[in-house]
């Protein structure tokens, strides 16, 4: 048995299954992401005082780690480039890139953390530092989640670049689409949380 | 995946300026919340910047400029509801009895 | 979750044997993972309708103890067999949340949804066979977690099934297990509806044209959008609401709350009704998650035993795509009374108006499909047809809901338990039913009973109509929901408190009907009479163009389709019907 369209593009649809499938898991994110903005508007708007995020937090750092996050992207889309490229050294490399730059992401995260619970501020304190830390949270899950599955397409996913390598190019394409919206949904939450 | 290893190279350098793109604008949001305005035009401004980054992301990241319609068509259903989910509860706020 | 999204199956052409686990356990074939929701949700199901028994008995007798397992409950929620309040809060909302989320939804996507679509496109599986299997094990694993919640200290969750904060975000132990459940049957629903939605579009067979689907197809489709869209922001809702309870957050906690004249310990400046809004925005869409599938299942059913096409196919599936879409923009028609102003209102009451109208014509179009056909009256278009006036009943009574100056008074009365059980109960339940005896002799290559069948129909005809007819009474008298002891202590409840014994009574009547079904469901795979075809209904559609029961992989042809899906009686045919995958008229 042999599913059709996991590596050819439908000829009606113009799309393989999995492109498909991770457009559809994305715009489920930009609803699940939504509703915590919708959240973070309303508790906003609704609140007597709401601080200014870069009294409390941290920008240097988060823009230190905007940067990281897109030179992220930037190694991501690389890898893709090279596997087109028919040049595995130069993906491993780059794929492997990816992978270190969000674990320096979530070093950094983790430092901008443990300095809040440092000066006893905790979710619980406001709705401000609740919905920060919510909304960073999940979005850190979601990097943890990404660095996972490249770091398997670096290691012992890759075998399948001999066996396949037109499927494993569309592997690298889907993985890639999810990491850039990891990036694109940092790039809505540093204004909103940091600088307004 | 018929893409010759020259139109590749063309992508490359486009993702290269997209990056750079990407830092300036990261430049120009830190600093505009450096001015202190007052919350409208910062509100404004940090979603016009942050929509230009989103849009670079989007269109040459995760190439959406050369998708297919079908998928902008989800995309298009889901900001439909993405909107109706932020506006639809901030009327009820704002529009309330008692 | 990229990789596991770009995972599908790497086929294997040379059918070698499975092992035991592989075959039954963790398979990836989507007839086996649909047997296996059906089983589990026909069991969530009879358990929340035993659940409901229960709470039934402390509705007619309030007070006295059930008998014979009253004493089984535990003394910390029903001492003597008396049934605590704080336990029948428990059983409401685990009946509402395993009824919606355990029982329906899986049977009519998880169950007839992964049987049936891939078959009726001529698919040899699903889109991605192991996102499949994984979306079954999260549901599974969640409907666990339900179920153990159970025996956390001060029980269940009890805040009913909408979990409204603040009520439950101080609630018991049993909240947190409750939100647990809930992100992985959110989890599973996504994981499903991604699946369906890929394989609809993508793996249809040659020929097969979207306006050439069959309408239960359809129904699954714009299912699948429903799911995927609206479920991510309850799950939204759900961490924020474990953040409240485990993080002492205030997202739903509004400033200076006071229960039981003590201030409690949160910062404040939450709302309770951003909670509201996030959950309907699920919840809305999931009144049409019950019932889309199940009108997919009724149309399936009466263009088969009309023997006729159905009535204005085009206009059923416009009026299902303008359902789902319409679907998104009601939600806050169950708000109306949280101090709505009037444009907000307005807006709602008028969208609600307007969704009434795709479902009407969904209604009208499979009655006139009845019009003129000499009919087959065989069990599942017997459940078919009592579906159609029951779905209607549920309908209708819903509008007085839409409108704020009638659900202001409707409002949390034992009316509106009746008006969407009518919806879901004779309504889908109906439905699913119908398919069960509709798809069994694809599924088992053998016949269920038609005595029994049809006894099984006309006794849970009369019970569901004698439990929910009498709750428009005591509604429209003003009795409200959620009161454990059926309003014996209201005045404007004694005239109507007497219905309760009779609710009761039909409750636990209805329960023995299914004994019959459950017998002629296990006993009909070994002894039932065995299908001469492969096509025992002379149906139209691809299902019935494999093999009996069909095999791994589906086709023994890869299909091709000629023509729609209903082809019922053309003239100058030879037969009266004319499936899909005939290349030319016979
Ligand atoms: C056929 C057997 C059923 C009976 C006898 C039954 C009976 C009831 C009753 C009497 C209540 C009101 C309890 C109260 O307010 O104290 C109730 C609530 C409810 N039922 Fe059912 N029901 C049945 C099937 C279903 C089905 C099939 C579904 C869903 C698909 C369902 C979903 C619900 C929900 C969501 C609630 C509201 C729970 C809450 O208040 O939080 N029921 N049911
Ligand atoms: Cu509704």
């Amino acid at each position: 048995m042999q599913i059709p369209y996991t590596v050819a593009e439908r000829p009606d649809t113009g799309v393989f299954n999995a492109k498909l499938g991770i457009w559809l898991f994305l715009a489920s994110e930009v609803m699940l992401f939504g509703a915590l903005f919708s959240s973070y508007i309303l508790l906003r708007t609704g609140a007597l005082a709401w601080p200014h995020g870069y009294t409390i937090l941290n920008v240097p750092l988060a823009t230190l780690n905007t940067v990281v996050l897109i030179t992220s992207s930037i190694t991501m889309v690389m890898s893709w480039v090279a596997l087109r490229n028919r040049d595995f050294g130069k993906y491993r490399k780059y794929i492997g890139g990816t992978v270190l730059l969000g674990f320096v992401f979530l070093i950094i995260k983790a430092i901008e953390y443990g300095a809040k619970f440092e000066h006893h501020l905790y979710p619980s304190e406001n709705t401000f530092l609740a919905i920060y830390f919510t909304l960073t949270g999940l979005h850190g899950l979601h990097v943890i989640g990404g660095m996972i599955v490249n770091a398997y397409f670096w290691g012992p996913g890759s075998k399948m670049w001999v066996t396949d390598p037109e499927r494993f190019t569309n592997r690298i394409e889907v993985a890639g689409l999810y990491w850039h919206f990891v990036d694109l949904v940092w790039i809505f939450l540093f204004p909103v949380l940091y600088l307004l | 995946m018929s893409n010759t290893q020259a139109s590749n190279g063309a992508h490359a350098r486009i993702y290269v300026v997209v990056f750079v793109a990407l830092l300036a604008l990261t430049i120009v949001t830190v600093s505009l919340s450096y001015l202190h305005l007052s919350v409208f035009p910062s509100v404004l401004l940090a979603l016009i910047v942050a929509s230009i980054k989103g849009y670079l992301v989007s269109n040459y990241f995760m190439h959406l400029i050369s998708e297919r319609r079908l998928i902008y068509a989800i995309l298009v259903l889901t900001g439909i509801f993405f909107l109706s989910l932020i506006f639809l509860p901030l009327s009820h706020f704002h529009d309330r009895v008692g | 979750m990229a990789h596991v999204a770009a995972v599908a199956h790497t086929g294997n052409h040379h059918e070698h044997p499975l092992g035991f686990l592989q075959k039954y356990i963790f398979s990836q074939d989507h007839k086996v993972i649909g047997l296996q929701y059906l089983l589990t949700s026909l069991c969530f199901l009879f358990f929340g309708f035993s659940l409901m028994m229960m709470m039934r008995w402390q509705l007619a007798y309030p007070g006295q103890p059930i008998p014979f397992i009253g004493g089984l409950l535990g003394e910390a929620n029903a001492p003597g067999g008396i049934m605590l309040p704080e336990f029948y809060n428990q059983l409401g909302a685990m009946h509402g949340t395993i009824m919606v989320f355990l029982g329906v939804v899986p049977l009519a996507v998880g169950a007839f949804g992964n049987y049936v679509v891939p078959l009726q496109i001529g698919a040899p599986d699903m889109a991605f066979p192991k996102l499949n299997m994984m979306s079954y094990w999260v549901y599974f694993l969640g409907g666990v977690t339900m179920l153990a919640s159970f025996l956390m200290p001060g029980g269940a969750a009890n805040s009913g099934w909408t979990s409204y904060a603040p009520l439950s975000v101080i609630a018991t132990m049993g909240q947190t297990v409750w939100l647990f459940g809930m992100v992985f049957l959110i989890t599973s629903s996504l994981l499903g509806s991604i699946n369906f939605i890929v394989t609809i579009v993508q793996l249809r067979a040659r020929g097969l044209t979207f306006m050439r689907l069959p309408f239960f197809v359809w129904s699954q489709l714009v299912t699948s959008f429903l799911l995927l869209l609206a479920f991510p922001p309850l799950e939204a809702a759900g961490v924020m609401q474990l953040m409240d309870r485990l993080a002492g957050t205030s997202f739903f906690m509004p400033s200076g709350l006071v229960v039981a004249g003590e201030v409690m310990p949160y910062s404040g400046g939450g709302s309770p009704l951003l909670w509201q809004h996030l959950f309907w925005f699920l919840a809305h869409p999931e009144v049409y998650v019950l019932i889309l599938p199940a009108l997919g299942i009724v149309a399936e059913i009466v263009a088969n035993n009309t023997r006729k096409p159905l009535w204005g196919y085009n206009s059923l599936v416009y009026a299902a795509i303008f359902l789902g879409f319409m679907s998104f923009i009601v939600w806050a028609h169950h708000m109306f009374l949280t101090g709505m102003g009037t444009v907000i209102s307005t807006f709602f009451q008028t969208t609600t108006m307007i969704i009434s109208i795709p479902s009407v014509i969904i209604l009208t179009a499979l009655f006139i499909s009845l019009w003129g056909a000499s009919m087959r009256f065989n069990t599942q278009m017997l459940f078919a047809l009592a579906f159609l006036p029951m779905f209607g009943i549920g309908g209708l009574t819903g509008l007085p809901l839409g409108l704020a100056p009638t659900d202001i008074h409707l409002h949390d009365t034992y009316y509106v338990i009746g008006h969407f059980h009518y919806v879901v109960a004779p309504g889908t339940i109906f439905a699913l039913f119908a398919g069960v005896y509709h798809w069994y002799p694809k599924v088992t290559g053998r016949m269920m009973n038609e005595f029994w069948g049809k006894f099984h129909f006309w006794g849970s005809l009369v019970c569901m109509n004698g439990i929910f007819m009498p709750m428009f009474v005591q509604g429209l008298a003003g009795v409200s929901r959620r009161l454990y002891d059926g309003g014996q202590q209201y005045a404007h409840a004694q005239g109507v408190f007497h219905l309760n014994e009779w609710m009761s009574i039909s409750a636990w009547m209805l329960a023995l009907f299914q004994i019959p079904f459950i017998i002629n469901f296990f006993l009909s795979s070994r002894k039932g009479r065995k299908v001469e075809s492969d096509n025992p209904w002379e149906a139209t559609t691809l299902e019935w163009a494999t093999p009996t029961p069909p095999p791994h992989g589906n086709f023994t042809v890869v299909p091709e389709v000629h023509r729609g899906p209903y082809e019922y009686s053309v003239p100058g045919h030879l037969r009266d019907y004319t499936p899909q995958h005939q290349p030319e008229k016979a």
